[in-house]
């Protein structure tokens, strides 16, 4: 894996999805990187998010099919009810074992095989959010000398997910979304 | 937390191959890492060594393995919407077959091959089927076989089974006891539960209708376009495929034989 091509996993829960709207909302386009979404939601509801998400910020998204290689430009959206891991050749494998902190998908699971695969190029974003998912994961990317950034609480709807991250002190940077937005920006130079 | 490298579960692989003819070359590598961390977190120990020593060595420690290994998480009835389709489109089908033989691949505890049991009863058609249930995991067939479950779920299985459209009552289906209800006998008489090892075994009969869910997500392309062949000499002629809601058929080599329900991942075999 080579670091001129940074990969982003994108963890949220309650509260996360305004806050990605607003990030990406009026963003010309992804072109220079490959983002993925891990939003906790009630399954059989929310189908077609990925409508949803282009309708809002205008940009290319799909759901994340099994065995799919991740292409630059498009917000992949991770489906309800199955883990996402990452295979060696960065296809993506969907899980159905064990919920992990009461949750499928669990951000911790995608955060951890993320890190595996991507290792320097991973950036890990932590959102919203009422419970703890998400913390674990982000550490280990940290120690795999990935990039960790957590929503700042103050901004977030519901901080208690990203005040989770904070304590640990694992957070490169604590952004709020229009730092975020500025930041993914940045990767493009 | 060990944390275990590409190189470390090639290892793993080759010895569950060459000491105890398991194949799990062809597996989902960050799938089995996870089950594989998994059990040594879980057992306590380590390190990565000592998880070797007691695979090479033991027996019973292998068996362990393949219980655990494999994903043996399922319920009553799940995605309804699917279910649907079932009573509604392939069912009505299968009323004209004087024999109905159904193979449930994967089927793990086996709550989805009571919930058909539970469909082709409503549908007047239970007396005349035989359901198979296979896996590869013989500790969990065992649980299937008794068709006992944690009464945790029964509040979601009812719900799914009022939106798959069951005509009766849900609770006429089983008897609860403390923590479990144990599922109608007259259920279980239809059904025969067996091992098979989707990579290395044949197929073993002829059937109408194939149910195989959330199982082949753990395959590599390869494998998957394998088994997929499996169930295609296993499958009578306009017989049906049900796969997971993630799951297609869409590339490989079968697929033009096959034609697909709606948006419902069931596909009809075309001749």
């Amino acid at each position: 894996m080579t670091s001129s091509r940074p990969i982003i996993i994108i963890g949220g829960s309650a509260g996360s999805l305004q806050a990605i709207f607003k990030m990406f909302t009026g963003m010309q386009d992804i072109n220079h990187i490959v983002i993925i979404l891990v939003i906790h939601r009630s399954r059989g509801a929310d189908q077609g998010l990925e409508e949803i998400i282009t309708a809002k910020t205008g940009l290319p998204a799909k759901e994340i099919e099994e065995k799919e290689i991740p292409v630059q430009g498009c917000l992949y959206v991770c489906p309800p009810d199955y883990h996402l891991l990452f295979e060696k050749d960065q296809s993506f494998t969907l899980d159905y074992s064990e919920k992990v902190n009461f949750c499928r998908p669990s951000i911790d699971v995608s955060f951890e095989s993320g890190a595996d695969v991507f290792g320097s190029s991973l950036i890990g974003i932590l959102l919203s959010g009422a419970n703890s998912d998400g913390a674990d994961g982000l550490a280990y990317v940290r120690e795999k000398k990935g990039k960790t950034i957590v929503q700042n609480p103050e901004e977030a709807q519901v901080p208690y997910m990203p005040l989770q991250a904070i304590h640990r002190n694992i957070a490169d940077h604590i952004f709020t979304t229009a730092e975020i937005r500025s930041f993914i920006g940045e990767l493009r130079k | 937390m060990v944390i275990i490298s590409d190189e470390e579960i090639d290892l793993l692989l080759d010895d569950m191959l060459e000491i105890y003819g398991y194949d799990f070359t062809e597996y989902s590598k960050a799938s089995l890492r996870r089950r594989i961390q998994r059990i040594i977190v879980n057992d306590r120990l380590t390190s990565f060594a000592e998880f070797r020593y007691r695979l090479k060595n033991s027996n019973d420690y292998f068996t362990h393995i393949i219980e655990e290994i494999s994903v043996n998480v399922t319920e009553m009835l799940r995605d309804p919407g699917f279910y649907r389709a079932i009573v509604e489109k392939v069912i009505p089908v299968l009323t004209s077959y004087p024999f109905i033989r159904i193979w449930h691949a994967g089927c793990a505890t086996g709550e989805e091959v009571y919930s058909m049991a539970i469909l082709l009863k409503e549908a007047g058609l239970l007396h005349k089927s035989l359901i198979y249930g296979t896996d590869i995991n013989p500790a969990a067939l065992d649980k299937a076989r008794q068709g006992i479950f944690p009464i945790g779920q029964l509040q979601q299985y009812s719900r799914n089974y009022i939106a798959a459209g069951g005509k009766g009552d849900f609770s006429d289906y089983y008897t609860s006891s403390y923590q479990l209800v144990k599922f109608d006998e007259s259920l279980a008489r239809k059904m025969v539960f067996s091992t098979h090892n989707l990579v290395t075994d044949s197929s073993f009969n002829s059937f109408q209708l194939i149910f195989c869910r959330n199982v082949m997500i753990y395959f590599d392309k390869k494998l998957q376009d394998r088994v997929l062949q499996l169930f295609d000499s296993s499958l009578e002629h306009f017989g049906f495929l049900a796969l997971g809601t993630k799951e297609t058929i869409r590339f490989s080599p079968i697929a033009s034989n096959y034609s697909q329900l709606g948006r419902e991942k069931i596909w009809r075999k075309k001749s």
